[in-house]
């Protein structure tokens, strides 16, 4: 099937394709640099759509390879794009906005999977090209043995990324649970060794089977559920901003495998971009990137405050006497956590809002840089229930306003407002930044229990003479408060 | 290891100007922009559905064609679900006034 056949000669639709692929190039630069500022984020993600659509159609219909031969099961290749473009819209369209963190490790993996099938597949063709003797081609040059341990490094990678966020994607729905397996860091260590060892000696010839890589596929599999198995809830984002790096990493080796420019840039400027956002991210929760992968943060801490944790009693309020206290306040300061979220309790908090500034009471809303599940995810929240964006005050500029908050109505957060993140130097969270809630006049903490948050440990705010603990389901609380406060009237 | 770098010069260049690159791009980024950051980086690096488009038509046995099919989809299913996650993130912010 040559489409564009007649029109230009091959030279000439290989050379536009260099073009085409050039524009790509320039036009993911462009979109990432315009993702940086709130200003011109939506069209920098544009542009890069438009950079990436030309790319794909530009391969279907120019790409040749060295015999000049153009690509052929085109029926196949429109059917895939079809089929993953329909699942694709439908499920990015319809997901919640709580769930974006484990959408984007879900298509994440896909990204993964994609890489790690395409080196399947060449090694498949090399093996088949190679008479049955893959050693003696390894042995004859250097430019098999290159694509040989490109396949492999694109395989390990992109099968790590695909199993790792999965099990991301499954925590984040909260199918699966924490788990350390005894010596989990030992064995780790030991099945990343050997798929490195296994695919190194398949490539230097001294340990030969075509089956190999499939068997090194697996393990990289199963390496990458047993790396994130371990890993908190909460530190999620962290490892699935990892894994976007992985996947672009995969993506550049494909780029290196086909000598193809386009993909190269796109894979590296993901892993580089990711890398580095992946490391902000900890730096935001002041904890070092190791700390996170191997500090079983939340899986096995929560052991060590049940002797000396905060003692004392909890002062629960209903909410008439909750909305008392925010109807006469001058200054009322929201701090919303990842409890509202999942009550989807954000519509509702603006409602609230709106009555209470009717009312005269000034309300801001305090945003700490990991409030929700991901950085800036609260605010994709809240802006999406049309809380003004002059009011989600950072965390920096909101901490010295709490002193003159007469009321601060925490909505299912805990850890990024406990006190022992300050003074308890044995507690886990110990050196993370934090709103100094405790400064305010009075402080409502709505809550659904007295559970631990996810870090896993006992918040002594909650025992504390100011602290009034609102029991519920946020969004039922909140409408509660909402019905008190019109009653009043 | 020498003959490797020599063959392959003009990916190293580009590997370590494009790492460069994307550190700049995302350093001084506001941290209420890294989710949406995130997800438009995972969109882009969905680039590998070129490789599997590739792949896909040379393909000439069952096998190879029925992965290769998968990897399109998967691939596309990357790339179209990461920007329109993206785009509707983005589009909760413009709305402000």
């Amino acid at each position: 099937m040559d489409l564009s056949n007649g029109l230009w000669s091959k030279k000439e639709q290989m050379n536009i394709l260099y073009v085409i692929y050039l524009i790509s190039s320039l036009t993911f630069i462009l979109g990432l640099k315009m993702l940086g500022s709130p200003k011109t984020a939506r069209r920098g993600n544009l542009i890069a759509a438009f950079g990436m659509t030309i790319a794909i159609f530009g391969t279907i219909f120019l790409y040749q390879d060295e015999g000049g031969m153009h690509l052929h099961n085109l029926e196949f290749i429109f059917g895939g794009l079809v089929l993953g473009t329909a699942i694709g819209w439908i499920v990015a369209k319809k997901v919640q906005m709580t769930a974006m963190p484990q959408m984007v490790s879900f298509f994440n993996g896909m990204g993964g999977a994609c890489a790690a099938l395409i080196s399947m597949i060449e090694y498949r063709h090399l093996v088949s090209h190679s008479d049955g003797d893959l050693i003696a081609m390894v042995e004859q040059g250097g430019e098999v043995l290159t694509r040989l341990s490109i396949m492999y490094a694109g395989l390990i990678i992109g099968s790590i990324s695909f199993a790792g966020s999965i099990i991301a994607y499954g925590k984040l729905e909260g199918k699966i649970k924490d788990k350390v397996l005894p010596g989990q860091q030992v064995i780790n260590i030991g099945l990343f060794l050997a798929i490195v060892g296994l695919a190194l000696s398949n490539v230097m010839g001294w340990l030969h089977t075509d089956t190999m890589l499939y068997i090194v596929a697996g393990l990289a599999l199963l390496y990458g559920v047993l790396f994130v198995m371990p890993i908190g809830g909460a530190d999620m984002p962290v490892v699935i901003s990892l894994l976007n790096s992985f996947t672009g990493v995969a993506a550049a080796f494909g780029g290196f495998l086909y000598d193809n420019k386009v993909m190269l840039i796109g894979g590296i400027l993901v892993g580089s971009a990711g890398t580095l956002l992946t490391i902000v991210m900890c730096d935001a929760m002041n904890r070092s990137l190791l700390n996170v992968l191997i500090g079983n943060f939340g899986g096995s801490s929560a052991g060590g405050g049940d002797g000396e944790g905060p003692q004392g009693t909890v002062k629960a309020v209903n909410p008439s006497d909750a909305s008392i206290l925010l109807k006469y306040a001058k200054k009322v300061v929201i701090v919303p956590g990842y409890g509202l979220a999942v009550a989807q309790a954000q519509h509702v908090v603006h409602e609230l809002e709106e009555l209470l500034e009717s009312e005269g009471v000034e309300v801001k809303y305090a945003i700490h840089p990991v409030a929700g599940r991901m950085p800036g995810h609260m605010n994709v929240l809240l802006a999406e229930s049309n809380v003004d964006y002059d009011k989600l005050i950072e965390m920096e500029d909101i901490n010295p306003e709490f002193a003159t908050t007469d009321v601060v109505l925490v909505i299912g957060a805990n850890d990024v407002v406990n006190p022992a993140a300050k003074t308890d130097s044995s507690s886990p969270i110990y050196g993370m930044p934090i709103l100094d809630v405790e400064n305010a006049r009075q402080t409502i903490v709505m809550k659904r229990s007295m559970n631990a948050g996810y870090a896993g440990i006992e918040n002594e705010l909650f025992y504390r003479d100011k602290t009034n603990m609102l029991f519920g389901d946020a969004k039922k609380m909140l409408t509660a408060l909402v019905a008190e406060l019109k009653s009043m009237n | 290891m020498i003959d490797f770098i020599a063959n392959n010069q003009n990916f190293i260049y580009l590997l370590i100007l494009m790492i460069f690159v994307g550190i700049e791009l995302i350093s001084h980024v506001p941290s209420v922009l890294h989710t949406p950051l995130m997800s438009g980086a995972n969109a882009i690096h969905g680039v590998v559905i070129i490789g599997s488009i590739i792949v896909m038509g040379q393909a000439e046995e069952t096998i190879s064609l029925i992965l290769g099919f998968i990897a399109v989809v998967l691939g596309t299913l990357n790339v179209v679900g990461g920007f329109v996650v993206t785009d509707r993130m983005l589009e909760m912010f413009k709305k402000r006034k």
